[in-house]
């Protein structure tokens, strides 16, 4: 306990941001606390550690946490966090974002950002729901759940977030939820030490939005749907299709070596640098200007 | 001219594309992030950015959209880089969001936005001059822009280095707006020494992290601005928020955070206004006019003088923001004012509010994708005068 006490003196900002403004019994706050632990195990500096988000209750989460932090526009998250690790590769970068910032506004960005493997970690919080604008539909709420703007049903079909993850080439793609708090902080630790782009879905609670909608008990009932309808990934891989239907499947899921974006970038500029042809073309160009000409070795980070 | 100096023009004289000249320019200004997506007429300072950034120490990104590169490079610039992005019509508009940001957020950065001709799709890839009040007012809500508009290829190259100057002095984005016949217009220039322009770099704190107000802006006083991954961890969010950055509704905080944002540059706008000045001792007719445009205007002057009307040039490199100081002092003696622009009347606003009703002011747009013609204008000129 005083460990935990300990870690979060360490990590949340001074009172003054506290307390945050979710909802009593919403799972962000686990998810959060959960970063953090990561954070803190992996050992980073929090100099050295940025964390963007986008819009929504979940682009909050910035704001607590004592880092270099960057509350975006709507679905840009990654897209910011992009231009933050190409300018300072030192830095740790995680892009938290929910479900409807992540993958409908910001979808684009999000598969271009698994497709580009850059080293950084993205966060989905997925409540199913848009929460903070107040119960629309997103592009996870399954079929037939409800939304205000789905008061029938949703008509739609939902992505499966580490699916998509996967498939548009994240190098690291893993799930779990905030039932199962001490494994999502084991994936995000995960994650985090991934070289290349890593996804970690964190299947949350709007009991608020999502629950009331759903005929959804509680907060706390929520939370034990999620205990009783997931299973680890090796387990679902002996199931056949039917057990497994409205559960969702939990733990590493993509763990791959992949080259990571700027180290082929620095090593294209090292190799460029010993060419005779490129330093003559590009260098004369350079050459005229004594702030580029300071830099015309390229830099390692 | 001497001789040896005549040799040595020569030599450092080179034929160069406005967008190549911007490109160079922002090296020679220091960028070293340049994040962009591909569009006709822009696309060569990207190539340009992308050939020579690995070799100069800096980083080149091709982003999804241009959304994303401006969001990226807001990331870079936050992360300490000096930055840029280039684009031009359709993409200007998607840049709309995240430039809001900039503004807000008070990150440094350059656009440069090469018009062509809209709305929509448009005219691929034909000039025009119709972003002029979206460059002012495309994004949501109060704020305020810094924008210039180079008529030269050298001008391409001097004020893409002034832009980093510009932004990295007053902490804001700022726009560089060139029309495609200047972006693919070629001229034989001879780049200034590297001595002879200034770079300027964002201040940076010395405070100490606990006394550090990233946000402490008002119209006399920018705050200094720390890199993320320094010794300052400090919040940024594109809320309304005060001074160390968290998002505040306190009405007199906002209130002076959306004043600080525009203040900063409108009490400016006589200090960073630069006009050009030609024919205008005398002038009786005065023709306003910035890019393209003003090079055709300038054969249009010598043109009308030729038919005996006193007539003058003023070509505003900046843009925005407007200063209004000396089209009031000649609206005193003038009589006529013609604002041509490849657009239906944009800049013509701001002259017609300056000079507060003393003089006639009379708009003169094209918008076929085509540039003036001297002839035209001069014509056009003759005909308001009742000659
Ligand atoms: S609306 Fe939902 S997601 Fe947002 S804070 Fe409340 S419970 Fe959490």
């Amino acid at each position: 306990m005083s460990e935990a006490i300990e870690t979060a003196r360490t990590y949340l900002r001074p009172s003054k941001k506290l307390p945050t403004v979710w909802c009593g019994g919403c799972g962000l706050g686990i998810i959060l606390s959960a970063m953090i632990r990561a954070i803190a195990r992996v050992g980073v500096e929090k100099n050295d550690v940025a964390v963007v988000s986008g819009i929504g209750c979940t682009g909050r989460m910035p704001t607590y946490v004592d880092f270099n932090t960057l509350h975006t526009t709507h679905g840009r998250a990654l897209a910011f966090a992009t231009g933050i690790k190409l300018a300072r590769p030192s830095l740790t970068v995680i892009a938290a974002m929910g479900d409807g910032d992540a993958l409908a506004i910001g979808g684009n960005h999000f598969i271009h950002a698994c497709r580009r493997n850059i080293d950084m970690t993205a966060i989905v919080a997925n409540n199913s729901i848009y929460g903070m604008t107040g119960g629309q539909y997103s592009p996870t709420t399954p079929h037939g759940k409800r939304g205000t703007t789905a008061p029938y049903g949703n008509v739609e079909h939902a992505f499966d977030v580490a699916s998509l993850a996967a498939g548009a080439g994240a190098t690291f793609v893993a799930r779990s939820s905030v039932y199962h708090a001490r494994e999502l902080d084991r994936l995000f630790e995960k994650a985090i030490r991934h070289k290349g782009f890593s996804v970690v879905e964190a299947v949350t609670n709007c009991y608020t939005s999502y629950g009331r909608l759903n005929n959804h008990a509680s907060p706390v009932e929520m939370l034990r749907w999620m205990k009783e309808n997931s299973v680890p990934f090796a387990a679902a891989a002996k199931m056949d299709p039917e057990e497994l239907e409205g559960k969702f499947t939990r733990g590493v899921i993509v763990d791959r070596e992949l080259p990571e974006f700027i180290e082929s970038y620095d090593e294209q500029a090292s190799a460029l640098a010993e060419n005779p042809v490129a330093v003559e073309q590009v260098g004369n160009i350079l050459r005229r200007f004594d702030a580029a000409a300071e830099r015309l070795n390229p830099k390692s980070g | 001219m001497g001789r040896a100096r005549m040799a040595e023009n020569k030599k450092s004289s080179q034929v160069l594309q406005g967008n190549e000249a911007c490109a160079m320019g922002a090296l020679a200004g220091g960028i070293t992030f340049f994040a962009g997506y591909p569009i006709t007429p822009s696309s060569e300072i990207a190539e340009l950015m992308s050939q020579c950034l690995p070799l100069a120490g800096g980083r080149f990104i091709q982003m999804e959209d241009e959304i994303a590169s401006m969001a990226a490079i807001i990331g870079a610039s936050l992360a300490g880089a000096k930055v840029m992005t280039a684009t031009s019509g359709p993409g200007f508009s998607l840049m709309q969001e995240n430039l809001g940001f900039a503004m807000l957020a008070e990150v440094p950065c350059i656009l440069i936005n090469v018009q062509r001709a809209g709305p929509s799709t448009g005219l691929p890839t034909q000039p025009a001059q119709g972003d002029v009040q979206q460059t002012r007012w495309g994004t949501h809500g109060d704020h305020s822009i810094i924008a210039l508009a180079p008529s030269t290829v050298l001008e391409c190259f001097e004020m893409t280095i002034e832009c980093a100057n510009l932004a990295e002095r007053y902490r804001t984005p700022v726009v560089l707006l060139l029309d495609e016949v200047i972006g693919h217009m070629r001229e034989t220039v001879v780049l200034p020494e590297p001595s002879s322009y200034e770079i300027v770099s964002r201040e940076e704190p010395a405070s100490g992290l606990a006394e550090y107000c990233p946000f402490e802006c008002d119209a006399e006083r920018l705050a200094p601005m720390a890199a993320f991954g320094g010794e300052y961890r400090f919040h940024v969010t594109g809320l309304t928020h005060d001074r160390h950055g968290f998002p505040t509704m306190v009405p007199s905080e906002v209130d002076s955070k959306i004043r600080g944002i525009v203040d900063k540059i409108e009490d400016r706008a006589d200090e960073l206004s630069d006009l050009e000045e030609f024919a205008t001792e005398d002038a009786d007719v005065l023709l306003f006019a910035y890019g393209s445009t003003a090079r055709v205007a300038k054969s249009s002057v010598r043109a009308l003088r030729e038919n005996g009307v006193k007539a003058g040039l003023i070509r505003a490199k900046t843009i925005w923001p407007f200063s209004t100081r000396r089209l009031k002092e000649l609206a005193e003696r003038l009589s006529l004012v013609v604002v041509p622009e490849m657009n239906l009347g944009q800049l013509v606003i701001e002259v017609e509010r300056a000079v507060c009703g003393k003089v006639a002011v009379r708009p003169l747009g094209r918008v076929d994708g085509h540039l003036f013609e001297p002839d035209e204008i001069s014509e056009f000129v003759m005909k308001e005068i009742g000659r």
